[in-house]
């Protein structure tokens, strides 16, 4: 089942919690210092079957759209750094990821099921919210009418 | 007798539903579709049994993942470790050593929707496997968090 966005909350527009991780290649990765891009935060594991369909995706959509202004985050939930790592290096992953946490899931209102999605405009705010297998052609469209230099 | 025979079947079953998978398999588990439905139990029954103080209260084990269960877990649930990787099914199988077969056993994960799962089916069947009878599964369609949190169901932290 495809899942449809949705905002954390419904009254405004909430801006993203910042957080600071050392990602996999050991820089550190802040969430702010994106700002004026539009950020894809991407909860995932590498035991999470439909994690690993999108993460190509989310790899060609980083090359393509670059430039315009698109960055893509991965948070890994998985419990150990090793097999992320395996992954990180055997899948070529040309963006971000860092391993995530309690702390970090519980900042976004928890992380209680996977995949998890975010995605953040160039503002910092959270503009959706996909709990699961997004449609990613929506969510394609969604990123290019947020990007600062389409 | 049908329910035995449901059981009985249930390692054909699984390999069935395996083998019969389109496409490319990303991650060889067994699927959570091969557990007979007469063992599943919706989480709306097991937030009222656990409310109700007269009805039994079965063992809990949680046989996901870590960082799930420490953002949320069912109060008295145990952490088991992942039962779909060989370290979490060793922790799973030592900790049913210690208890009797007929002892009640609920399990549960919520890790990813319930055909992705990667753990249920593994503890459910190393738990049949060890010989015990009274093993339930919490059926959790898309996660934790959405059928368990989200329905205003108890939940803790930590650990």
């Amino acid at each position: 089942m495809l899942a449809a966005a949705s905002l954390a909350h419904d009254s405004a527009l909430r801006m993203a919690p910042d957080f600071t991780r050392t990602d996999l290649d050991g820089k550190s990765l802040n969430l702010r210092k994106y700002r004026g891009k539009v950020v894809l935060l991407n909860f995932w594991a590498t035991w999470c079957g439909p994690c690993l369909i999108e993460i190509p995706t989310f790899t060609a959509w980083q090359n393509t759209y670059r430039t315009a202004g698109l960055q893509v985050v991965g948070i890994s939930m998985d419990d150990d750094a090793a097999p992320v790592k395996r992954l990180y290096q055997k899948d070529r992953l040309n963006y971000p990821v860092a391993m995530g946490d309690a702390e970090l899931g519980e900042l976004f209102g928890g992380v209680l099921g996977l995949p998890l999605t975010y995605l953040i405009d160039p503002d910092g705010h959270i503009v959706g919210r996909y709990q699961g297998e997004p449609d990613l052609k929506q969510l394609e469209a969604r990123i290019k009418s947020l990007l600062p230099r389409p | 007798m049908k329910h035995t025979l449901v059981k009985a079947l249930y390692p054909a079953a699984c390999a069935f539903i395996l083998l019969s998978q389109p496409g490319p398999v990303l991650a060889q588990h067994e699927p959570a579709a091969s557990i007979p439905a007469a063992d599943l139990v919706q989480p709306a029954d097991l937030a009222a049994s656990l409310k109700s103080a007269s009805a039994p209260k079965p063992l809990i084990l949680q046989v996901g993942f870590r960082k799930l269960y420490a953002q949320a877990h069912i109060p008295g649930s145990e952490f088991v470790g992942a039962a779909g990787e060989d370290a979490g099914l060793q922790l799973l199988r030592e900790r049913a050593a210690k208890l009797s077969k007929d002892t009640a056993i609920l399990i549960y994960c919520g890790c990813c929707p319930w055909s992705h799962c990667p753990n249920i089916a593994a503890a459910y069947g190393a738990l049949h496997a060890m010989g015990f009878t009274r093993v339930k599964v919490l059926y959790i369609a898309d996660n934790f968090g959405d059928d368990w949190v989200k329905r205003g169901y108890p939940v803790v932290t930590g650990g």
